[in-house]
């Protein structure tokens, strides 16, 4: 039997991967340029029992979809830079409390309203510094329709595995353009449960690590009651101040993404065995590079690409040992130097990094790219 | 026989972290009665708050509990109450956090008629950041950012919620402590968004700084402002001059937000 | 590899975007090539020049924006004037005769004919002047064959409309292969 194929949005196609992945619960609130994606579910969610929900603002959406995911459901909210900066210190309350939850982010012109039509990819570091303190962070940044249906299950499957806020942001090229999407069979791709206690009622604290880094949670209404804030909070969900557990809890949320980069880190490598010049790009921007790489190896140039599929963590093994092989890392990108900052860090002055910084609402297109591999001596 | 509360409190919490004269633990006590009287099932309830001295109280009863972020207690427990229907979902809160920062997330509560009941302690006051004025601290009070009296004029909370939608509302004072848990009982079997304020004090940081000698003087003005709905109802205007109203003070029937999308569910699955 | 670029081009409201998804479904879902559509557009939603690009190719397509565009429509003359500076040398230009009386200089295949009015007068409703360009450009630019792009149309149209959107499709495909005989 042939797959259901269709020709969908970037957003649209992030809405059903959601249903994919099992998303019941969404919430949200109208901003472009992402909007798509409560349309699409507005319309899928309630034919299947789940929740719709359009909040009274962003902030009202973020606290929705935390206060679901602790009632037990699979939660997403989408929204783009001016919302993304509303949401951060519930983003933060996410992470301290570890509630898995998906926030879909489409990066448009900035900072405040910016260019709300225009594409960015300027909210990357926002992703993970937006929001204060000590936290972990995952990031994932498609670069297709067919990938953002699938990095959108990934999501919510990292959000479960590692009980913390997984972000996805294309940028607003990949969010709006439209392509060919084939539809996975249900069972076909993995879906990761959310790790349910195992203890009785009475045994069971929320943050009980000896079950490990990532402790199973249990949903309000299923025969556990436990209590969660946002404040630092010992393994029974209780607020402390005890330095040596504070200390030791906020070392653990970070640890549990830290400890588990490979399981995360995700990239792809083009043409970068012989590769004297690398470009190194993400989302829409890594098609131009694409391009770029393929004209610049028909002029006999020995360049390739690596594409950064996963923002955060960030690939810093792999960066580190490009650094000690190739000439120089050009790196495109729709912000005035942000993913740039990371690859000076990682080659530690090895190699030259040279940038192409894009922030008029244009594309980066592909003959910038090649004018810059050229640069590369 | 004295009513056992041990049994709804969770054991090594206590104390609290309230001030001695703080009202909060008398409408705590009055949830608590409310809560039995009702039979809730401890499992099945969520206590939703946001942050301040009166949103610690989830912390204390041995329930589903839910210690949120500065304002945001209404919004959390929508989507507790959206995703698990059948759940009590009780929120708790004090005037600043409710009608300041969580104003928003308040009146839409309220619009939406969602079955919630929300409890709100005003004792005017931001009591745990120290005493700064809140959207309830009346004009001419003084508060730690009110040195020379406060310009602002306040918030009405019951006029407020009755204004954007809810269907049940009423006010008691922490003084009435026998008529808490009657008001709050009825307002967590009426179905609909519903709202309890509860007139409270702060000896601490209000009551200092606005001349008022002792906690019993403090207790003694919530006695005398509050006046029964039915008893006011036979005053004449003068001698309602100054005076609060207490009791249930709005009640209506309307579309309750939980059925309502139940309707949309049934119209999707419909159109599949 | 086969890469050809086509742009949509007009006033917001005009049904542009619409077009180039239909012309781009056309080649992915049912011509068996590759396609990427994109568009850009003010924050207003109705007026404003808006465009909507569409590159088909037999292989995988990187970069989802024009670079020279092969077969432009130009549905106002604020697009025209905006949207033909990467028009290729000798490639298509396809505008409303009504609307774009100033033609650009340079070696274009110009086609024109009065696109609204034939959508309003002909077909017998203005709403479907987008289909009629459709039409029109499918003949112009052979990428996709008549009956897959009528598919596409009539797949993307709701029920009641199907034989409106047929004819206004049909319509731009004949005067297009006439304007340009």
């Amino acid at each position: 039997m042939s797959k259901k194929v269709a020709f969908l949005q970037g957003n649209e196609a992030a809405a059903y991967g959601a249903l994919y992945a099992g998303c019941d619960f969404f919430a949200g609130y109208p901003i472009t340029p992402s909007t798509e994606v409560s349309e699409v579910l507005s319309a899928e969610l309630p034919k299947t029992g789940g929740k719709f929900l359009q909040m009274e603002d962003e902030i009202a959406a973020m606290a929705a979809i935390l206060g679901a995911s602790l009632a037990g459901a699979k939660v997403l909210t989408s929204t783009s830079g001016p919302g993304l900066s509303l949401k951060q210190e519930l983003i933060g309350y996410g992470c301290i409390a570890e509630i898995p939850c998906v926030v879909y982010n489409v990066m448009r012109g900035g900072p405040s309203t910016g260019m709300p039509t225009g594409p960015s990819q300027s909210d990357v570091m926002c992703a993970k510094w937006g929001t204060h303190g000590d936290h972990p962070a995952i990031c994932l940044v498609p670069a297709s329709v067919q990938e953002t249906y699938e990095e959108v299950i990934r999501a919510f499957n990292l959000s479960e595995k590692y009980r913390t806020p997984v972000m996805v942001m294309p940028d607003e090229i990949v969010a709006h353009m439209r392509e060919r999407i084939v539809f996975p069979e249900p069972g076909e791709v993995e879906v990761v449960p959310r790790k349910s206690p195992t203890v009785p009622p009475e045994q069971y604290k929320p943050y009980d690590t000896s079950f490990g880094d990532v402790p199973p949670l249990a949903a309000f209404g299923s025969g556990y009651k436990f209590h969660v804030t946002g404040l630092n909070k010992m393994q029974d969900g209780f607020p402390t101040t005890k330095a040596e557990i504070v200390q030791a809890e906020e070392e653990r949320q970070v640890r549990k993404v830290d400890a588990n980069i490979d399981d995360i880190v995700t990239f792809e490598e083009y043409l970068l065995d012989d590769a004297d010049v690398v470009v190194v790009a993400y989302g829409s921007t890594s098609r131009s590079a694409r391009y770029a790489v393929n004209v610049a190896r028909e002029q006999g140039i020995k360049a390739g690409m690596f594409r950064i599929k996963t923002f955060w963590p960030f690939p810093d093994k792999q960066i580190k040992a490009l650094a000690g092989k190739v000439k120089g890392i050009v790196i495109p990108e729709m912000n005035l130097g942000m993913c740039s900052l990371e690859l000076e860090r990682c080659a530690q002055g090895k190699v030259p990094v040279l940038g192409i910084f894009r922030v008029d609402g244009e594309p980066i297109n592909p003959d910038q790219i090649l004018a810059k591999i050229k640069e590369v001596k | 026989m004295a009513f056992d509360y041990d049994k709804w409190l969770r054991p090594g919490k206590l104390p609290h972290i309230w001030c001695p004269g703080c009202g909060h633990g008398i409408v705590m006590k009055g949830l608590i009665r409310a809560m039995d009287t009702l039979k809730l099932k401890k499992e099945e309830t969520a206590i939703v708050s946001g942050i301040g001295c009166a949103s610690r109280l989830p912390g204390y009863i041995d329930c589903c509990t839910l210690h949120t972020a500065h304002g945001r207690a209404a919004a959390f427990a929508t989507g507790v109450k959206m995703a698990k229907p059948e759940m009590n979902v009780i929120l708790v809160g004090g005037d600043g956090d409710g009608t300041a920062i969580g104003g928003n997330h308040f009146i839409h509560a309220c619009r939406r008629n969602i079955n919630m009941t929300y409890i709100i302690m005003n004792n005017y006051i931001y009591g745990m950041t120290g005493g700064q004025f809140s959207p309830c601290t009346p004009t001419g009070h003084k508060a730690s950012t009110t040195p020379y009296g406060n310009p602002d004029p306040g918030f009405d909370i019951a006029k407020l919620a009755i204004g954007a939608g809810a269907t049940f509302v009423a006010r008691g004072t922490a003084f009435h402590a026998n008529q808490i848990d009657k008001l709050i009982a009825e307002a967590i079997q009426h179905k609909g968004f519903s709202v309890v304020e509860i007139l409270d004090d702060c000896p601490t940081t209000y009551g200092r700084r606005n001349k008022y000698k002792s906690v019993i003087e403090m207790m003694n003005r919530l006695k005398d402002v509050a006046v029964p709905v039915k008893a006011a109802e036979k005053m004449t205007a003068e001698q309602l001059q100054g005076k609060i109203l207490t009791g249930v003070l709005y009640k209506e029937e309307k579309p309750e937000y939980i059925e309502e999308y139940a309707k949309v569910i049934e119209r999707a699955k419909a159109a599949k | 590899m086969s890469r050809y670029e086509l742009r949509f081009s007009g006033a917001g409201g005009q049904g542009l975007i619409t077009a180039g998804i239909i012309m781009a479904k056309a080649a992915s879902i049912y011509e068996g090539k590759q396609a990427v559509q994109s568009q850009s557009y003010g924050p207003e939603a109705r007026g404003g020049a808006s465009k909507s690009e569409v590159i088909i190719s037999d292989g995988p397509i990187d970069y989802p924006k024009a670079t020279t565009v092969d077969a432009l429509l130009a549905m106002t003359q604020e697009a025209c004037d905006k949207y033909t500076h990467d028009l290729k040398d000798g490639g298509i230009l396809l505008v409303d005769s009504d609307l774009v009386t100033k033609l650009p200089t340079g070696n274009y295949k110009i086609i024109s004919f009065p696109i609204i009015n034939t959508a309003k007068n002909e077909v017998g409703r203005e709403i479907v002047a987008n289909i009629v360009a459709l039409g029109a450009m499918v003949a112009l630019t052979g990428q996709v064959s008549r009956e897959n792009a009528e598919k596409a149309v009539l797949s993307s149209v709701p029920e009641a409309f199907i034989e409106l959107n047929r004819k206004a499709f049909s319509i731009g495909f004949e005067k297009a292969l006439a304007a340009s005989a």
